[in-house]
C-alpha cells in the first residue's frame, strides 16, 4: 500500500502544473442580447453533481434551451466530488462548467481563484429571491460565488411516545429544559434523550452557529480569522460536558448501521438535525413510523427562537468555462425556475432555499404519515427564516474537520475534557492556517 | 576450426538469446518503469518541495523529512503498528505452522477439509473481511455483544479506542492464518520421505519428529512468513481505513502511517508532505526486513 499511496500521490501530483486562470473575467454587465444569443448557440455544458436523479431538472432545462446540451455526471458524494474536482482544476483539463458545491467548501474554491463571479451575469438580481442568510452564505462584498441549491436549517426531531413516558410535551424549549427532559427521558424511559456524536464536526458547527459563535472568517484573500475557542463555544461544548459526563447522552458515531439501529430501537430519544432529517429518518427507521414528531432547536434564552444551520449546497460556475453565459444559466434554472425548485424539493427532498418554493402550497402543505400526520415541510419553512444570518467558513474546512476528530471530536467520543480539547482544536487549526501561508488573525 | 566454429556459434546463439530475451521482458520493463520506478522517483522529487495554499510551491530540501520526524502523529502511527507485529505476528505464524504441522501430520481426519476451511478467509477480500468484522464488533447490535448479552454478561466494546488496535489484530489473524499455512504447508510437502523413516527408525516420536526435522527444513519458509508478514504490519491501511467509518475517533486521522499518509495527502492537501511520510515509512520497512533477514540467516550459519 505505501507504494500504492505514493503512485497515487505522484499520480495526483503529475498533473498539477499551475491552476489556470479564470478565461471569463470582464466585469462588465452581460447584455440580454449576448444572453438571447448564447442561449440560441448549439453549446455542450458539463456539469458535476451528486444530487441524485437530478437528470430529470437538467430535462426541464434542455427542453427550455434546445439547443443546449447538458452532459450530467454523478460524482457519487462530497468525498468523491471535490478531490476530482481538485484534480481537474489543477491539471487545468476536464474541468465541467458547472459544479456542485457545499457552502463551506466555497471559500475554498474561492481561495484558488476556482469560481466565476456571477455578478455581471446577473446573479446578484437573484439575492432577493432567496432567504437571507442562504444568500450571505454564496455571496459576499466582492460578489456573487454560487446560485444556492439546499440547507438544513436546525429543529429537533423526537419520539413522541418516549417524551410522552418521560412526562414531556414536546420538544424543550430551552436548553436547560431539555438537560432536564434529559434526566427525566433516562430515568423513565431508559432511552437517552440524544446523542452527540463524535465524528461530526458539521453537527456541533451548526450548535456553535446557533449559540451565535462566528468561529471562521476569510477576506477572500489571505487573512482567515480562527476563533474555535470563544467564549460562546466553551459555553457550548460545557453544556456538551454536563450531560455526557452524567451519562445523559450518548456519543456514538452518527450515520453508522448501529446508529440507525439505535434509532429504531429506542436508544435515543431525539435527533437534532437539519430539515433534510426528517426524510433521511423516514428512509431509514420505517418501523417507528407516526411515533416521530418535529419541534424547535432548544433555546439558550427563554422566548428566543434562533437556529442554525447544519448542510446546504449550492451550484457554482467553474472559472475555467469556455460558455460562462451559459454556464450561468445552467447554475441558474436548476435552482431558480419555479418547476425545477419544486421538483428538487418534492422528488429529490432537497430542502429549498428560494422563498417561492418556501411558500408554494405544494411543498408546504404535504403532511407526513410518519411524522403523525404533521406539516414537517411547513414548519422547517418557518424554522429557516430564524437561522443566525451571518456565518462564514476557512478556506480550508477539510483540515479543520480531521483535525476535529482528533481533538474535539476525540474527547467527545472518550468522554474526556472537552475544553482543553477545544483549545487544542483551536491550536491545530490556527498552526495549519499559518503554515498554508495564511494570516491568521 | 571447429571448436572455433563452435564457440563463435555459441556465443552467436548466446547473443540471440539476450537478445529475446529482452525482447520478450521488454513489455513488463516498460510497464514496471512507467507504473512504478517513474512515480517513485516523482514522489521523491515531490516530497522535496513543500506546497502552501497561499503562496504556492518552494524547494524545501528534506524539510518535510525533518517535519516527519518531528510529527507525534507519524510517530504514534509506527509505534501503534510496532506494537501490532509484536503481538499480532507470533500469534498467527503460531497458528499458521500449528494448522500446516496437524494437516501434515495426516492424522487429522478430514485434513482436505480444515486446509480449505482455514484457507478460505484469504480468499476473502479484506474490504469484505473488514466490513463483516465490523458488523460482528457493532457496540449495541453486534453479534459479539448480544451473545455477551445472552449470557447475562456486560460485553467488551471491541471498537473502542483502548480495543480497536486488539480487535484490527484478530481481522487480520483471521485473513491471514489461513495464507500463511499454505506457504508452510507446501514447505513441509517438500521434506524427503527418507527423513522420516530414518527418525522412525530412530525412535522419534510425531512431535520430535516436528520439532527435529520438520521445523528446521522450513526454517526459509518460515523467515519469508516472518518477512511478509512484517512488511504487512507497517502497511496496514484497508482495515483501520473501513473501521473509521463505524469507529471514527478511536481510530483518527493518524491509526497508522499509511492511513495518515492519505489523510495528509486528500484531507489536509498536503502531497508534498504526504509523499515524505511513505518514503520515510518505505525507508523504515527496508531496516526491519533487513535486520529481520540477516538475523536469522546468522541464526543459521552458527546453527
Amino acid at each position: 500500500m505505501t507504494l500504492g499511496a505514493v503512485a497515487i500521490v505522484a499520480a495526483l501530483a503529475l498533473t498539477g502544473c499551475s491552476p489556470s486562470a479564470g478565461t471569463a473575467t470582464s466585469s462588465k454587465p452581460v447584455t440580454q442580447s449576448e444572453i438571447d444569443k448564447a442561449m440560441d448557440t448549439p453549446t455542450t455544458l458539463t456539469f458535476w453533481s451528486w444530487v441524485p436523479d437530478l437528470q430529470t431538472e437538467v430535462d426541464l432545462f434542455e427542453k427550455k434551451y434546445p439547443k443546449i446540451k447538458v452532459k450530467l455526471v454523478n460524482t457519487t458524494g462530497g468525498a468523491q466530488h471535490y478531490p476530482k474536482l481538485r484534480s481537474a482544476l489543477k491539471a487545468g483539463k476536464g474541468v465541467p462548467d458547472v459544479a456542485q458545491v457545499e457552502f463551506n467548501y466555497i471559500p475554498s474554491f474561492n481561495q484558488t481563484k476556482s469560481l466565476l463571479n456571477l455578478t455581471p451575469y446577473g446573479g446578484e438580481k437573484l439575492g432577493g429571491d432567496y432567504v437571507d442568510w442562504v444568500w450571505n452564505q454564496v455571496s459576499n462584498d466582492t460578489g456573487v460565488w454560487a446560485v444556492p441549491q439546499d440547507s438544513g436549517p436546525l429543529g429537533t426531531l423526537y419520539r413522541d411516545d418516549i417524551f410522552k413516558k418521560a412526562g414531556l410535551d414536546g420538544a424543550p424549549a430551552t436548553w436547560d429544559d431539555f438537560a432536564t427532559a434529559a434526566e427525566a427521558v433516562k430515568s423513565k424511559t431508559g432511552s437517552y434523550i440524544t446523542n452527540m456524536p463524535g465524528n461530526d464536526m458539521f453537527q456541533l458547527i451548526s450548535f456553535f452557529w446557533q449559540a451565535g459563535a462566528k468561529p471562521f472568517s476569510y477576506d477572500g484573500k489571505k487573512t482567515v480569522g480562527v476563533d474555535l475557542n470563544s467564549e460562546t463555544n466553551q459555553k457550548v461544548v460545557s453544556y456538551w460536558q454536563n450531560l455526557i459526563d452524567k451519562d445523559l447522552v450518548s456519543t456514538d458515531p452518527d450515520f453508522t448501521d448501529a446508529y440507525y439501529q439505535g434509532l429504531a430501537q429506542n436508544k435515543y430519544a431525539s435527533w437534532l438535525v437539519a430539515a433534510w432529517g426528517p426524510v433521511f429518518l423516514q428512509g431509514t427507521v420505517k418501523d417507528t413510523s407516526g411515533l416521530w414528531r418535529a419541534g424547535k432547536i432548544p433555546q439558550y434564552t427563554a422566548g428566543a427562537n434562533i437556529s442554525g444551520n447544519w448542510g446546504g449546497s449550492s451550484d457554482a460556475v467553474m472559472s475555467t468555462t469556455k460558455n460562462p453565459i451559459a454556464a450561468y444559466e445552467l447554475a441558474k434554472f436548476i435552482n431558480h425556475d419555479d418547476e425545477s425548485t419544486l421538483a428538487l424539493a418534492n422528488k429529490q427532498f432537497l430542502f429549498p432555499v428560494k422563498k417561492a418554493t418556501l411558500e408554494s402550497p405544494e411543498f408546504t402543505d404535504q403532511t407526513s404519515e410518519f411524522y403523525g400526520g404533521q406539516k414537517v415541510n411547513e414548519f422547517f419553512a418557518g424554522v429557516s427564516e430564524t437561522v443566525d444570518k451571518d456565518f462564514e467558513w476557512l478556506p480550508y474546512m477539510d483540515y479543520v474537520n480531521s483535525s476535529y476528530g482528533d481533538t474535539l471530536g476525540k474527547a467527545i467520543a472518550d468522554h474526556g475534557d472537552l475544553k482543553a480539547a477545544l483549545k487544542a482544536w483551536q491550536d491545530k487549526v490556527v498552526a495549519y492556517g499559518k503554515q498554508q501561508g495564511f494570516t491568521v488573525k | 576450426m571447429t571448436v572455433l566454429d563452435a564457440r563463435r556459434r555459441s556465443r552467436l546463439l548466446h547473443g540471440a538469446q539476450t537478445r529475446a530475451a529482452w525482447i520478450l521482458t521488454l513489455p513488463f520493463l516498460i510497464v514496471f518503469a512507467a507504473m512504478f520506478i517513474a512515480p517513485l522517483i516523482y514522489s521523491a522529487y515531490l516530497s522535496l518541495f513543500s506546497s502552501q495554499l497561499v503562496g504556492g510551491e518552494v524547494f524545501t530540501g528534506l524539510g518535510n523529512y525533518a517535519r516527519a520526524l518531528q510529527d507525534p502523529s507519524f510517530w504514534g502511527g509506527l509505534g501503534r503498528v510496532a506494537l501490532f507485529l509484536f503481538i499480532q505476528v507470533p500469534i498467527m505464524l503460531a497458528a499458521s505452522i500449528f494448522f500446516a504441522l496437524a494437516i501434515d501430520s495426516k492424522r487429522l481426519r478430514g485434513g482436505r477439509i480444515v486446509r480449505l476451511l482455514v484457507f478460505i478467509p484469504y480468499a476473502v477480500p479484506s474490504v469484505v473481511a473488514t466490513l463483516m468484522w465490523g458488523y460482528l464488533y457493532g457496540t449495541d447490535f453486534g453479534l459479539i455483544t448480544q451473545l455477551f448479552q445472552g449470557l447475562g454478561l456486560t460485553a467488551p466494546n471491541l471498537l473502542s479506542p483502548g480495543n480497536v488496535l486488539g480487535s484490527t489484530m484478530n481481522i487480520v489473524c483471521w485473513e491471514f492464518i489461513g495464507y500463511n499455512m499454505i506457504i508452510l504447508y507446501a514447505a513441509l510437502r517438500s521434506i524427503p520421505e527418507e527423513l522420516y523413516e530414518a527418525a522412525e527408525i530412530d525412535g522419534a516420536g510425531q512431535f520430535r519428529v516436528a520439532w527435529s526435522i520438520k521445523l528446521p527444513a522450513i526454517r526459509q519458509a518460515i523467515i519469508l512468513t516472518v518477512i511478509f508478514s512484517v512488511i504487512g504490519s507497517f502497511q496496514l491501511f484497508n482495515e483501520p481505513s473501513l473501521l473509521f467509518n463505524i469507529a471514527p475517533n478511536a481510530i483518527g486521522s493518524d491509526f497508522t502511517p499509511n492511513l495518515y499518509a492519505y489523510n495528509v495527502a486528500f484531507k489536509n492537501q498536503e502531497i508534498n508532505y504526504a509523499a515524505a511520510i511513505a518514503f520515510l515509512l518505505g525507508i523504515v520497512i527496508m531496516i526491519v526486513s533487513f535486520v529481520v533477514q540477516t538475523t536469522a540467516n546468522r541464526k543459521e550459519r552458527l546453527s
